[in-house]
């Protein structure tokens, strides 16, 4: 049989969908618009300061450790864009501008390309490089001070509930949707964050099964904690980062299971824990912590839901107990 | 007998897990089949599809006629095979498939005459038996692409723990649209033999599956269950979410049944018995002609081909001689699928001969489909969502990069059907079906070391 050089042999399936990580990572980027453009209404042009200095930065880490590695080039799936407009919206407008960069180094070079890059890093970049700032520079990462005609406040509305700032009022529950009241830039807008959470879910990006069963589990918490205070509820819902968290960060792929039943225990863990830290803990915010903790159990989550192969039998406990049963009674004869 | 589960049935549904959304590409719907004339000559590869292979009974220099016997074995899962043409056997020798495995093969040059043989007459047909050894003779295999022997699969009947037949129509593969010709041209056959299979194999039911983006074909099929089957109340069409892939034996036992085949069984270990629809056409006109299977529509399609077609050709005609019919390539071919897109397999040159259940030939020209780059995983879990046997693909990918026989078994890899559509969905462009393959091997590997 001739063989014609120019016919192309390769495996099935022949044809494959148009959808492409980098496609994945640009919708990502379109859900974090509308918040980015409140943080800029709300604290002032400052906020593409620290924005363009943390995606910058996190673009040109991912750029270099890929060179030093001699590792094929990595920045065209957008991926580190994600992760430096993320951390951005984790940061206090105020923040230095070095420590905002630094964040970004941190979240690239340890975080994600040292456990080599995209898919492999085993807890939320963004996230880990926050903590990492929040417990080096406390009183730069809680700075709150905002040359903002909407800011009346240097509180954020969980420190105020908490206590801690026993003096300042609550804003309204208005100011709780808009986003003007203190807080990191991209957390305090509700109505944004949850339009993009709407994006994703729409554009298939996410499944919502994390985000609500989060939120679910921390409203349920609330409940309970605030003596059924609806109030309280909502501010706990609205206030500090759990929106931001539960639709963009506890969502990130690669620090989260993948089957529906794990995403539901995910979800929950991560709600019972930021519950615990807000109530229990010193600090007013527990968002960070719990999601990290939860990447943390994702393999064990994984192995206990992942799904049996199509048609396997289910496990028959009762029989199972039965047999072991006449198993100890024909040893004992 | 286990019956029909409701709740089955609804899983399948309601989750919609599993399965994808691909373009449906049905150009060729309204080209009715056309018979293509006698090629020059064909080439009767011995072995035609799963099984054992047959054995020439004629010799260089005979002379055969359309229809007549001219290879055969006594092993039981294979079938005869029929001279497609009427001429002279120029040639048994070694052809490569396909597939790039070597076998036998009877050349039979074409005098043009197409005469048929003598020698048949329809079979007579009183019990199961009679049947089994139609099927058998008339060198039936699986038309939809699997090319399994029939009579094999009724062999098994009358069998009181088997109540189900499931006529195949699905079509759920992209481009190929000879089921549902069929299903329009033939659908009085359709019915016919359905009629036939139920009253002498036993069958309690029997459900004819269309995938519901052929409304056109459900009407006409329901027009016939009640003009030719007096409105048998046991013979349904079910129209099936058009979904890839839906015409995979397993998922369409589930959609239909709602009855799960587990992993290693087989669909008679949950009652059921599936065919092709244009296979159980066939049969019936088997058994009221005798004439033998000899040729097959395909459909003729893709960026490349001038003119797309439905085509009845002789079984044996080599890919060229059809393309040729259908006014040949209008561009440069980049890529020629025998089969689907989906689990069609590319072929590396045009002169292989059409097999029994090859059911497409489609070939693209550059361009026609985007090639994503490789990139790497980013965990998404786009392809264990859309897996319809449940599995991991980008996990099982990463044992069999490792080489981890244990884990690999544990993860159920052997009930993947290579149906692609993970790779299909993968945002990363990883090659998983290759992925899958290269598991198995370390399996069956593994295994033969023990």
């Amino acid at each position: 049989m001739s063989v014609n050089k120019k016919l192309t042999v390769s495996a099935s399936p022949h044809v494959r969908s148009p959808h492409t990580a980098t496609g994945i990572m640009l919708d990502v980027i379109i859900s974090l618009i509308p918040a980015l453009i409140a943080a800029v209404v709300i604290f002032g042009y400052k906020v593409l300061m620290v924005t363009i200095v943390c995606v910058g930065s996190a673009v040109l880490s991912e750029y270099l450790s890929r060179k030093v590695m001699k590792r094929h080039q990595t920045i065209g799936d957008l991926s580190a864009v994600v992760t430096g407009l993320i951390l951005a919206f984790n940061l206090p407008v105020s923040i230095p501008l070095w420590i905002a960069a630094l964040g970004s180094i941190i979240a690239i070079v340890v975080v994600k390309q040292m456990f080599d890059g995209i898919g492999q890093n085993f807890v939320n970049p963004a996230l880990a490089a926050r903590i990492i700032l929040l417990v080096s520079f406390p009183s730069a990462m809680s700075n709150w001070a905002a040359d903002s005609k909407f800011i009346t406040t240097t509180a954020t509305p969980l420190a105020i509930l908490k206590g801690e700032e026993a003096a300042e009022a609550m804003p309204s529950m208005v100011q709780m949707l808009l986003g003007t009241h203190g807080g990191s830039l991209g957390e305090v807008c509700s109505v944004a964050l949850i339009l993009g959470g709407v994006y994703l879910v729409i554009r298939k990006v996410i499944s919502p099964a994390i985000p609500l069963s989060y939120i679910g589990t921390v409203a349920v918490f609330m409940l309970f904690a605030g003596k059924f205070d609806f109030a309280f509820v909502a501010y706990q819902i609205l206030g500090g980062g759990l929106l931001l968290g539960a639709i963009f960060m506890a969502t990130d792929y690669t620090t989260s299971p993948v089957s529906f039943k794990g995403k539901i225990i995910f979800g929950i863990g991560c709600g019972l824990i930021t519950s615990a830290i807000r109530i229990f803990g010193s600090y007013p915010e527990g968002v960070s912590f719990s999601i990290i903790l939860m990447n943390i159990l994702v393999p064990h989550i994984e192995r206990l839901t992942t799904a049996k192969p199509f048609g396997t039998p289910k496990r028959d406990r009762k029989a199972e107990k039965a047999a072991k049963k006449a198993e100890k009674e024909a040893a004992k004869v | 007998m286990k019956g029909y589960s409701a709740s089955g049935v609804l899983s399948a549904v309601v989750k919609g897990r599993g399965g994808v959304s691909v373009s449906h590409s049905k150009n060729t719907q309204d080209c009715k089949i056309t018979r293509m004339p006698p090629p020059e000559k064909v080439v009767l590869p011995m072995q035609q599809h799963i099984g054992a292979p047959c054995e020439p009974v004629v010799k260089v220099g005979d002379q055969v006629k359309v229809g007549q016997l001219i290879a055969d074995t006594d092993k039981f899962v294979s079938a005869p095979i029929h001279s497609s043409v009427s001429g002279t056997v120029t040639a048994i020798s070694e052809v490569k498939l396909a597939n790039g495995s070597v076998s036998k093969a009877v050349t039979i040059e074409s005098d043009g005459e197409m005469a048929v043989f003598e020698g048949f007459e329809p079979p007579k047909i009183e019990n199961a038996q009679d049947l089994i050894k139609a099927a058998r003779a008339s060198g039936l295999v699986g038309l939809g692409g699997a090319g399994f022997p029939a009579h094999v699969k009724l062999a098994l009947m009358p069998n009181e723990n088997i109540d189900t037949l499931i006529v195949n129509a699905a079509e759920c593969e992209p481009y190929i649209t000879v089921d549902y010709r069929e299903c329009m041209e033939n659908s009085a056959n359709v019915i016919k033999g359905v009629v036939t299979l139920k009253k002498y194999l036993g069958f309690k039911k029997v459900v004819i599956a269309v995938e519901d983006n052929k409304p056109q074909a459900i009407d006409l099929l329901k027009k016939q269950i009640n003009d030719i089957a007096g409105g048998d109340k046991d013979i349904n069409i079910m129209a099936l979410k058009s979904k890839y892939p839906q015409g995979a034996e397993k998922v369409m036992i589930q959609s239909v049944t709602g009855r799960k085949v587990p992993p290693g069984k087989l669909p008679s270990d949950v009652g059921c018995v599936l065919m092709n629809v244009a296979s159980v056409a066939f049969i019936q006109r088997y058994i009221e002609t005798g004439k033998p299977l000899v040729s097959r529509s395909v459909t003729v399609d893709g960026s490349a081909i001038h003119t797309p077609k439905n085509v009845r050709v002789p079984i044996g005609t080599s890919i060229h001689d059809i393309v040729e019919f259908c006014g040949g390539f209008k561009a440069e071919p980049f890529k020629i699928i025998s089969g689907g897109p989906m689990m069609g397999a590319a072929i590396v040159g045009t002169d292989i001969p059409l097999l029994k259940q090859n059911n497409a030939i489609l070939a693209f020209a550059e361009g026609t489909f985007k090639i994503k780059p490789e990139r790497d995983c980013i965990r998404c879990g786009r392809c264990a969502q859309v897996c319809p046997m449940s599995l991991m693909p980008t996990l099982i990918a990463r044992y069999a990069k490792s080489k981890e026989a244990d884990k690999l078994t544990e993860s159920g890899v052997m009930v993947c059907m290579e149906c692609g559509s993970c790779a299909y969905v993968c945002p990363a462009g990883l090659p998983l079906v290759q992925h899958m393959r290269l598991a198995k091997s370390v399996i069956r590997e593994a295994g033969a070391k023990k």
